[in-house]
C-alpha cells in the first residue's frame, strides 16, 4: 500500500530524513519509534504534505500512485490521514461545519454524492460513539479550549469520519491520561481493517500495549536503523535508546 | 506644506447650494473655511490624504443631479428576503414615490422640513467635511420615530449614486427617536455605473431615553468612489445604540463615527468589518465620549487586507472625569494577505476618571499557515480552507448583524470575494 524509497527531506537546508525505506501493506500496523529529534514527526509531516519540508531525494508510492507531487488535500482525498501531534485550534469554525466541508470534498473527489445534513448527522452520531466524544464539543469552535485528551479524541473522530486507507498517528499518546489513552486506542483499533493500515509514531512503548504493532522501526538521525516486532518496543522501553545510538554511532561510516 | 487648506476647487459646490436652510448653510461655509480641507500632515486625517485624492479624482466640484430611478431598479437592488420599510434616494434626493412607510414612522424630505435642527448633533466645527455637507447638501431625509414605538422590521435607506461628470453627492440624514422607541436602519449605497464621484454623507441620530437603535452601513460602491461619512449620535440614558460598518470596496473611504454617551446606563456598540483588495483605502475613525457615569461602550473592528489595499483604524475613547464606573472595550484585529497591504491601527484612550474599566487591543497578523495546513490535511482545498479561516475571523462581527437577510447578503458577498464555497 505504502512504499517509501530512499526518502530524504530537509527543512531550511538542514537535512532531517536521510534515506528512509519502508514498506507498509494493507492490514498492517507499523510503529515508528526513536529518540527526540530523530525525524519521526518529520516523516509523518512529509507524508501528509506539510510545505515547510523539502523532499530532496526519494519517492513515495501510495496505492501505486506517486504521493509526493500531490497537494495535502489530494493526499487526504486519496486516503492518507494524519492525526496531528498538536491539533490546531481554529476559533469561529465549528467541528461540524468543518467536517461536513471536508467530508463532502473528499466524497466529491472519490466520485461519491455529497451527504445531506440528515445523513451527515447520523454518520456523525455513529462515529461519535466510537471515540466517546460529546456532541456539545463538536458544535463548539474546532479544538478551541479543548483539553489535550479532547483534542486527541477529536483527531480520531475526524479519522473515523473520513475513513482513510492509511492513518498516521503522530505522538497521539502524548499528554493523554490512561483513560483517554484507552478511549483513543479503542477508537483506532475499531477502525482497523484488512484494507487499511496504520503507522503509529511514538516515543514511548505505552501506546503499543493498546495498539499492537506488527512491526516496530527505530528511527535515528533520519534513518531506520533497526526493525523488529513488538518485542523490540519492549526492549526499548526497558533499555532506552542509548544502546541503539551507540550501536549506530560506532558503526557509522557516513 | 499643502496649499489645499484653501481649496478653491470646492467653490462650485457653494455656488450651486440651494436657497433653503440659508443661515445653517452660511454657518457651514464659515466653519469649512475656518478649517479648510485636511492638509497632508493633519493629525485627524493622517494616513488618508483625502484632499489630494479629491483634487486628483473629482473633475467637477458641483452637486450631482438627481437621476431617474425605476421601481424595477429598486426591486432588484433590495437583497433577497428583505422585509421592511424601504426609503429610496437618488444622489442624495429623497424619492417618496418609490418609498414605503410604517406606523409610528414620520418621513419628510429635508427640503420641506426646514425647522430640522441640522448641525445640532453633528458639529460642523469639528470636521471640515461635516461643514462642507452642511453648506452644500441638496436634499435628504428627516425620519422621526414616535414615542414608545418599536419598528420591528428594518428600515432600508437605499441610496442610488451616479455622477457622470465625477461630481459630489452629499446625503444628509436626520433621525430622531422618541423615548422608548426601537428601530434598525440599513444604509446601503449602490453605484449605477462605474464613473467616479465623491460622496460626502452626514447622518445625525438624536436618540430618546430608553431607545434601542441600530444602524448598519454597507459600503460596496465601485473602486472609483471616494467617500467621507460622518455619523454622529447622542445616546440618552438607559439607551442602546449599535453601529455596524461593513466596507467591501471603494477608492478611498473615510468613516467618522461619533457616539456621545449622554445618559447613565447607556450602551454604545461599534462593530466593523473591512475586506479590502486592489488599491482600496479605508479609514475608520471612531470616537466615543463617555460624559456620564455608568455607561458602556464596546468596539470590535476586523480587517482583512489583500493586494495593495490600505486600512486605517483609529479608536478614540474619551472618559470624562465625572464618568466613573465606565466600561469601555475596544479591539481591532487585522489579517494582511499580501506583502503590500498596509494597516495603521491606533487605540487612543483618554481617561480622566479613576474608577473605570477600559481595555483595548489591536493585532496585525497573517493567515495562520498551520491552521491552513490542518484544514487541507482533512481534504479541504486551499482556497476553501483560506475562505473558511478568513470568514471565521470576520464572523465574530458578522454574527452581530441581527437582520437575517442582510447578514446572508453580506456573507454571500464575502464568500464570493474569498472565492470559496463552504
Amino acid at each position: 500500500m505504502l512504499s517509501i524509497k530512499n526518502l530524504h527531506a530537509s527543512i531550511e537546508g538542514t537535512p532531517i530524513l536521510r534515506g528512509i525505506n519502508l514498506e507498509v501493506k494493507a492490514g498492517e500496523v507499523h510503529a515508528i519509534m526513536g529518540p527526540n529529534g530523530s525525524g519521526k514527526s518529520t516523516l509523518a509531516s512529509v507524508l501528509a504534505g506539510r510545505e515547510e519540508y523539502e523532499v530532496t531525494e526519494g519517492e513515495v508510492l501510495f496505492q501505486g500512485k506517486e504521493l509526493l507531487p500531490l497537494s495535502p488535500e489530494d493526499r487526504a482525498r486519496e486516503g492518507v490521514f494524519l492525526a496531528f501531534q498538536y491539533p490546531i485550534e481554529i476559533p469561529g469554525v465549528s467541528t461540524t461545519n468543518f467536517l461536513r466541508t471536508a467530508l463532502n470534498q473528499v466524497r466529491e473527489y472519490r466520485g461519491q454524492e455529497p451527504l445531506d445534513a440528515v445523513k451527515f448527522l447520523s454518520l456523525m452520531k455513529e462515529k461519535m460513539a466510537l471515540v466517546e466524544i460529546d456532541q456539545k464539543l463538536l458544535s463548539r469552535s474546532l479544538n478551541e479550549g479543548f483539553s489535550g485528551g479532547e483534542k486527541k479524541r477529536n483527531e480520531i473522530f475526524q479519522m473515523a469520519m473520513l475513513e482513510p486507507v492509511l492513518s498516521i498517528l503522530d505522538e497521539t499518546d502524548s499528554g493523554l491520561d490512561i483513560d483517554a489513552l484507552r478511549i483513543v486506542s479503542n477508537g483506532v483499533n475499531k477502525l482497523k481493517s484488512e484494507k487499511t493500515a496504520t503507522i503509529v509514531v511514538t516515543h514511548y512503548q505505552r501506546l503499543l500495549d493498546y495498539i499492537v504493532p506488527d512491526f516496530v522501526h527505530v528511527l535515528y538521525k533520519g534513518r531506520i536503523v533497526k526493525s523488529g516486532t513488538k518485542e523490540l518496543a519492549l526492549e526499548l522501553e526497558e533499555k532506552g535508546y542509548d544502546w541503539i545510538k551507540e550501536e549506530v554511532d560506532s558503526t557509522a561510516t557516513v | 506644506m499643502s496649499t489645499l487648506t484653501q481649496p478653491e476647487f470646492v467653490l462650485g459646490l457653494f455656488e450651486a447650494a440651494p436657497a433653503s436652510f440659508s443661515s445653517l448653510r452660511q454657518l457651514g461655509k464659515e466653519s469649512f473655511y475656518a478649517q479648510g480641507l485636511p492638509a497632508l500632515k493633519s493629525e485627524e486625517y493622517k494616513f488618508t490624504p483625502i484632499a489630494k485624492k479629491l483634487e486628483n479624482s473629482i473633475t467637477e466640484f458641483s452637486p450631482a443631479e438627481q437621476v431617474t430611478i425605476s421601481a424595477e431598479q429598486v426591486k432588484s437592488a433590495i437583497f433577497p428576503g428583505f422585509e421592511g420599510v424601504v426609503l429610496v434616494f437618488s444622489n442624495g434626493y429623497f424619492l417618496p414615490q418609490l418609498s414605503s412607510n410604517s406606523e409610528g414612522l414620520t418621513i419628510h424630505s429635508l427640503s420641506e422640513k426646514e425647522n430640522t435642527p441640522l448641525g445640532s448633533i453633528a458639529d460642523a466645527a469639528k470636521d471640515p467635511f461635516t461643514a462642507l455637507n452642511q453648506a452644500t447638501f441638496v436634499d435628504g431625509i428627516h425620519i422621526s420615530i414616535a414615542k414608545k414605538i418599536s419598528i420591528e422590521s428594518p428600515i432600508l435607506l437605499l441610496q442610488f449614486h451616479q455622477a457622470k461628470g465625477g461630481q459630489v453627492i452629499s446625503p444628509r440624514i436626520w433621525i430622531e427617536a422618541g423615548d422608548f422607541s426601537k428601530a434598525t436602519f440599513i444604509d446601503y449605497h449602490i453605484s449605477l455605473d462605474d464613473a467616479p464621484y465623491f460622496v460626502n454623507k452626514v447622518v445625525e441620530i438624536k436618540g430618546g431615553i430608553n431607545a434601542d437603535l441600530t444602524y448598519h452601513s454597507l459600503q460596496q460602491e465601485h473602486n472609483q468612489v471616494i467617500e467621507v461619512s460622518n455619523l454622529v449620535t447622542d445616546i440618552q440614558k438607559d439607551s442602546q445604540f449599535t453601529s455596524t460598518q461593513i466596507t467591501l470596496s471603494g477608492d478611498m473611504v473615510r468613516n467618522n463615527l461619533t457616539l456621545n454617551l449622554l445618559g447613565s446606563n447607556s450602551v454604545g456598540n461599534m462593530y466593523g468589518v473591512y475586506l479590502l483588495n486592489g488599491k482600496t483605502h479605508v479609514d475608520n475613525h471612531t470616537n466615543v465620549d463617555h460624559t456620564i457615569p455608568h455607561a458602556e461602550s464596546n468596539e470590535l473592528y476586523k480587517g482583512i487586507l489583500a493586494d495593495q489595499s490600505r486600512g486605517v483604524f483609529n479608536g478614540k475613547i474619551f472618559v470624562r472625569q465625572i464618568a466613573q464606573k465606565t466600561n469601555a472595550f475596544q479591539q481591532n484585529n487585522n489579517i494582511l494577505l499580501s506583502e503590500d497591504a498596509i494597516i495603521n491601527t491606533k487605540p487612543q484612550l483618554e481617561i480622566w476618571a479613576d474608577d473605570v474599566k477600559c481595555s483595548h487591543g489591536c493585532t496585525v497578523g497573517q493567515l495562520d499557515e498551520e491552521a491552513l495546513f490542518y484544514l487541507q490535511a482533512r481534504g479541504i482545498d486551499k482556497i476553501t480552507a483560506r475562505g473558511l479561516l478568513l470568514y471565521a475571523f470576520a464572523g465574530e462581527v458578522l454574527d452581530k448583524i441581527e437582520v437575517e437577510s442582510l447578514q446572508k447578503f453580506i456573507v454571500n458577498q464575502i464568500q464570493e470575494r474569498l472565492g470559496s464555497n463552504f
